[in-house]
């Protein structure tokens, strides 16, 4: 993956395919500790000890149409690289949560990329999950949740392409205003 | 600088769209709703999904064509990755490999305007006995 956005959005799809009907993104980007952390949580079916402990295995994957999930791996691997780590917490039926722990000053440290991108790409192609977004940085903290832009927009769906686009742009604004991007 | 953009200016957007929407609806191509699938997990996303779909939403928009772009996992294809799936109302869905912005825009032009078929299709054998 080229930059953090991306396995965000590579992330998100296990959430998803979990049934997942809330999901949380945080992400806590701080130059004053020089790390940045992201966790995103859900509340799907959850992953018993067995498979927890496999999952950063590519070789294992639950899906059928492919016999590698390189997803979680790669994620690791860039995290490991900048000498933060990885953790995945999850319990059957309650849901699972993992955390991304970079060293932002390491020479290997991704760039967070089109986060806005992301996000509103997210929010619009799974209209019947709610998302919670916050992001947080040393000068202030954003947060957008789906449940709220649905009421605002009432009939129209979330997934109109010029709702796609404001999304973008309301998020990309906030986020410069708190100088995460 | 001007305002950051907040909830209240989604109320602005909405009215726009309605007032769109209503047009559409009185115009003769409003039974066009293409559906457009981009597969977008760990395959997909790596060999740039994410810039085919935004520009699938945005050239879609431009060219006037009421159409839904969204994700979808991994069809089994990761060997032609960026894919897509286009479904025309009352068609079968068919799955384009290999595509780039410069081929979505193909698929747009000749497959979504015309109905002809562009390089790129993966064959679906799952219909065959």
């Amino acid at each position: 993956m080229k930059d953090l956005s991306l396995h965000i959005l590579d992330i998100l799809q296990n959430s998803i395919f979990a049934e997942a009907k809330l999901i949380k993104v945080d992400i806590y980007d701080s130059n004053l500790s020089g790390t940045l952390k992201f966790t995103i949580s859900d509340d799907g079916k959850g992953m018993d000890d067995e498979i927890l402990n496999k999952i950063t295995d590519p070789f294992y994957t639950t899906r059928t149409t492919r016999k590698v999930g390189l997803g979680i791996p790669l994620l690791k691997q860039n995290c490991e690289q900048t000498g933060g780590s990885l953790s995945i917490y999850s319990t059957i039926n309650k849901g699972t949560s993992i955390e991304a722990l970079f060293y932002k000053n390491h020479f290997d440290m991704l760039p967070l990329g089109d986060i806005s991108g992301v996000i509103s790409l997210t929010f619009s192609s799974w209209s019947d999950i709610d998302f919670e977004y916050s992001h947080k940085t040393d000068f202030g903290n954003y947060v957008l949740n789906t449940k709220e832009i649905k009421e605002t927009l009432e009939n129209i769906p979330i997934n109109n392409p010029q709702v796609i686009k404001f999304m973008k742009q309301m998020i990309e604004e906030n986020l410069q205003e708190i100088n995460a991007i | 600088m001007s305002k950051i953009k907040s909830l209240d200016d989604l109320r602005k957007i909405k009215a726009i769209v309605e007032e769109k929407m209503k047009l559409r609806e009185n115009s003769a191509n409003s039974e066009i709703h293409v559906q457009v699938k981009v597969a977008m997990a760990t395959c997909g996303i790596a060999s740039g999904a994410k810039t085919v779909m935004e520009f699938m939403i945005e050239e879609l928009e431009k060219r006037n064509i009421t159409a839904l772009v969204i994700q979808t996992g991994c069809m089994g294809y990761c060997f032609a990755e960026p894919t897509i799936e286009v479904t025309m109302p009352g068609k079968d869905p068919i799955v384009f490999g290999y595509v780039d912005t410069s081929k979505a825009d193909q698929i747009i032009e000749k497959y979504i305007k015309r109905g002809e078929l562009v390089d790129g299709i993966i064959p679906k054998n799952y219909e065959s006995i």
